[in-house]
């Protein structure tokens, strides 16, 4: 399979990094690169680090498994994470969760019917001290309320 | 960027470019004593650097508290192996979010803290080990390796002594058990990230079977400011055997919350009155988690406590890495209980028995007692479960899940009690009660 030119010029100079005969490790930062430009890690995915790193399916498989962000199934197209961890809890975060199910009719791990969204309650995202706090793909959001999330995700439609 | 206003009461060592207009730049960071220290520490020998630090009273930030120098001090200087010094960016202890500052709004000091810690272990080669989620703060860091290095900072020859340094971002892909020093380099070498037994420690075994100093953000960040201004000035900041300054993360219930340095030793309870602005909607405080979720919380009157390593470790908890969790009286405590079970339940790597069983059971019948279907003996199972998990796994994440249950049970009971017999739980916070109207 092919990759990007971006990526490609990614994964050279990742593969640099890493001492002569060390090259498994950039087998995390390959996946993970690979599923932001592809969706998710697909079997084609596995088979081709596999293949440039030169390790069996299976040690590709075992450090899949393992890793919370790295996924076999496609997220939506604003994949948003919502922190429900104590301190986001204490501010709200699991009652922002149960309204961002209601909002976009969807539980944690799905996606809605159009691809646009998906959702997911997650661990402590590093926002404590500025809960409740959600992530859409990378980006951060702090103070997040109810109001403040349905204004987000018309935001987010807009922009589709 | 920052997220919250400074507090009047900070004293601003490793935050003092905070607000600068491209304080992660390397003209803000020359124009404000950047690399300052680095020259210093190139015409210094390893031991003399070691010795600062020794002296500065730098315990690690990431939670253990282990001293910094002692670290260094372990790295065998005379192995033909290569050395590597290895950051611990994988910031996910649950109250913790100042890592993330550092690496966004001061990334060479904490580049300038690694070459430093570098020359003091003979290393030539680093890696900033980032967590997946902070992708932003890899770029960041990124940029500013890219232009440490045009600038004669890092690579071949540093500031023409010779020396020679690479450092390279490496991403993490989300695990907890990954900020755990052993699972940390694991990963880092493309496995999954389960704990090693040690010995060896990673100053001796480390990543690539190499000789390994691996710090926090924080640590590392604290270097230059120890070198530049000299290990007594650093330990003068803080409490005996504590030195410096730390960034604590007030979280939960106060009216301004936010990551403010401070001096080590700081009153907890003047934290959260007066830096915190007090617990909001004037309600009584209940309880303090004092450094992350891993440590015994601490109850209302146990407040008055200095805020470093030994007075917590006296008072029979932590302080971790910062997290200063702060919970009012409308907390329900076995609701946070389970909520912190849930997250251990969901990291622990699955690698040690005691853990990976405890942690799920601890989960089931947490949710059980929550939901109001518990029994009187699962409060005394609860205790039984987590005491049976202390001590028996490779790294701490059993301890870390078993810690906190236990404290919160025998000091809580009530809490726990009172769901007994209660279909659902019998406290309402605020937000609850908001979102019933």
């Amino acid at each position: 399979m092919t990759f990007s030119p971006e990526l490609e010029a990614r994964f050279e100079k990742l593969l640099c990094n890493y001492p002569p005969g060390r090259q498994r490790a950039a087998l995390i930062p390959m996946l993970l690169y690979a599923q932001d430009e592809i969706g998710s890690v697909t079997s084609e995915v596995v088979d081709e680090v596999a293949r440039r790193l030169q390790l069996t399916k299976l040690d590709i498989e075992q450090v899949l498994s393992y890793y919370s962000m790295l996924r076999k199934k496609a997220m939506g197209k604003h994949h948003i994470q919502i922190c429900t961890n104590i301190s986001c809890m204490l501010a709200g975060g699991a009652e922002l969760y149960e309204h961002a199910c209601r909002k976009l009719g969807i539980k944690d791990k799905e996606v809605t019917p159009d691809g646009l969204f998906s959702l997911e309650e997650v661990e402590c995202i590093g926002a404590c001290s500025w809960g409740p706090a959600i992530q859409v793909n990378y980006d951060f959001y702090h103070h997040m309320t109810p109001e403040a999330f349905d204004r987000l995700i018309e935001s987010l439609r807009k922009i589709h | 960027m920052l997220y919250n206003s400074p507090s009047p009461l900070e004293v601003k060592i490793l935050t003092r470019r905070f607000g600068l207009s491209n304080s992660a730049s390397l003209d803000t960071y020359l124009a404000t004593d950047g690399y300052k220290a680095l020259g210093k520490a190139l015409a210094m020998k390893p031991e003399e650097i070691i010795e600062q630090v020794k002296i500065s009273n730098l315990r690690g930030r990431g939670g253990a508290g282990f001293p910094t120098g002692m670290k260094w001090s372990f790295v065998p200087r005379n192995s033909p192996k290569p050395k590597y010094v290895v950051v611990n960016a994988d910031e996910g202890e649950p109250g913790t979010c100042k890592d993330r500052l550092l690496l966004e709004n001061d990334p060479h000091q904490l580049i300038e803290g690694v070459l430093i810690a570098a020359l003091a272990v003979g290393a030539e080669a680093g890696y900033v080990y980032i967590r997946g989620e902070y992708r932003y703060l890899i770029e960041i860091m990124d940029r500013a390796i890219e232009e440490a290095k045009q600038n004669g900072y890092l690579g071949s020859n540093i500031l023409g002594s010779g020396f020679h340094f690479e450092l390279y971002t490496h991403t993490g892909a989300g695990s907890y058990e990954c900020g755990e020093e052993s699972a940390l380099l694991e990963s880092l070498e493309g496995k999954r990230g389960v704990p090693r037994i040690r010995p060896p420690f990673p100053a001796v075994v480390g990543v690539f079977g190499c000789p390994t100093v691996l710090n926090n953000v924080e640590t590392l960040s604290a270097i230059p400011a120890i070198i530049r201004d000299g290990g007594p000035a650093f330990a003068a900041l803080g409490t005996p055997k504590n030195g410096g300054t730390r960034l604590f993360c007030l979280s939960g219930h106060v009216n301004k919350p936010g990551v403010y340095e401070l001096p080590m030793g700081f009153n907890l309870r003047r934290m959260i009155e007066e830096v915190g602005g007090g617990v909001r909607r004037g309600k009584k405080l209940k309880a303090v988690i004092p450094g992350g979720s891993s440590c015994p919380v601490l109850k209302a009157e146990e407040c008055d406590i200095a805020m470093d390593f030994d007075s917590l470790a006296r008072a029979g908890s932590m302080l971790g890495s910062g997290g200063v969790v702060v919970m009012d009286e409308d907390t329900c405590m076995a609701q946070a209980a389970l909520r912190i079970m849930r997250f251990y339940a969901h990291e622990s790597c699955g690698w040690c028995t005691p853990c990976r069983e405890g942690t799920l059971w601890l989960r089931k019948i947490l949710t059980r007692l929550h939901e109001g279907y518990g029994s009187r003996s699962d409060i005394a199972l609860i205790r039984d479960i987590a005491r049976n998990m202390l001590g028996r796994t490779f790294c701490p994440l059993g301890d870390a899940a078993a810690m906190p249950t236990i404290s919160l049970v025998e000091k809580f009971s009530e809490d726990f009690e009172a769901h007994l017999g209660h279909r659902g739980c019998p406290f309402e916070s605020h937000e609850q009660r908001v979102l019933a109207k």
